[in-house]
């Protein structure tokens, strides 16, 4: 069986259940923060499979601005994180409860 | 042959996934790091055979390099004391997996009633040139948007990282 657009599907969808299930279990804001960037590449993945299968190159294009959106997203999540953890001595989200510093 | 590395980097990347999330070798931030960049090499490998040569180099570029060098400065400027070992909340983490394997479900139930059919794919040339010049012809105002966007992340980083924040 040769391998086609659902083969790709499938393994996008399994790393996107597996940064799911990273963001809901786990309880180190860093980590759960790496699992979000594992959800975003398994949408990458998902969009690169369909233009290549589609022969449309615009979900390239659009996977180019994810990345670059992506990239800027963490510089300002882990500008949070370290203002963050500057009050308060802590990545655990259970310790990050309330909204007041 | 292309099959055969399609299974292998499709495992590396789920293999090196998992082990983001659930890493039994520590308890460090940094290894789960580590394991993303790994991850996200493999994914740069089915990128590859996608065709999507200029998004594979970016991957490796940008994720692989910038992004995670950026996670790990924070991981060690953050120097976390090795995380106490806290109570597992089982009630939690059984939830969790089962709305997790719900969504899942959902996915793949719809991807098999798809009728995707045996597509066979076309040639696509994912090559810079092709992908520059429609970014800078159809594509040229998001672009130039994007380079706002970072401006705006840049200042807000710089001023989110100030000493005292007000």
């Amino acid at each position: 069986m040769t391998v086609g657009l659902e083969h790709y599907l499938v393994v996008s969808a399994l790393l996107f259940a597996l940064g799911l299930v990273g963001v809901i279990v786990r309880r180190n804001l860093l980590i759960i923060y790496m699992s979000l960037e594992l959800m975003l590449n398994a949408a990458n993945l998902a969009l690169v499979a369909f233009s290549r299968f589609t022969n449309n190159l615009d979900g390239q294009v659009f996977v180019f601005f994810t990345i670059t959106v992506a990239a800027a997203e963490v510089a300002v999540g882990l500008a949070l994180i370290v203002a963050l953890y500057r009050k308060r001595q802590t990545t655990h989200v259970e310790d990050l409860t309330t909204m007041k510093l | 042959m292309q099959d055969a590395l399609f299974y292998i980097f499709a495992f590396l990347t789920l293999v090196f996934g998992f082990l983001v999330i659930a890493n039994p070798f520590s308890r460090n931030p940094v290894t789960s790091a580590m394991f993303l960049v790994l991850a996200i090499v493999a994914l740069a490998g089915l990128f590859v055979l996608l065709h999507a040569f200029f998004l594979a180099a970016v991957q490796v570029l940008v994720y692989a390099g910038a992004v995670m060098v950026l996670f790990l400065f924070v991981i060690m400027l953050l120097d976390l004391k090795a995380e106490e070992r806290r109570k597992i909340k089982v009630l939690g983490i059984v939830g969790g997996l089962v709305s997790v394997g719900a969504i899942l479900a959902i996915f793949l139930s719809s991807l098999l009633n798809a009728h995707l059919g045996a597509v066979e794919a076309p040639v696509l040339d994912g090559s810079t040139v092709r992908l520059g010049k429609l970014l800078f012809t159809e594509y040229l105002l998001p672009f130039e948007i994007v380079s706002v966007l970072l401006l705006v992340a840049m200042v807000g980083v710089v001023l989110l990282s100030k000493k005292d924040l007000k």
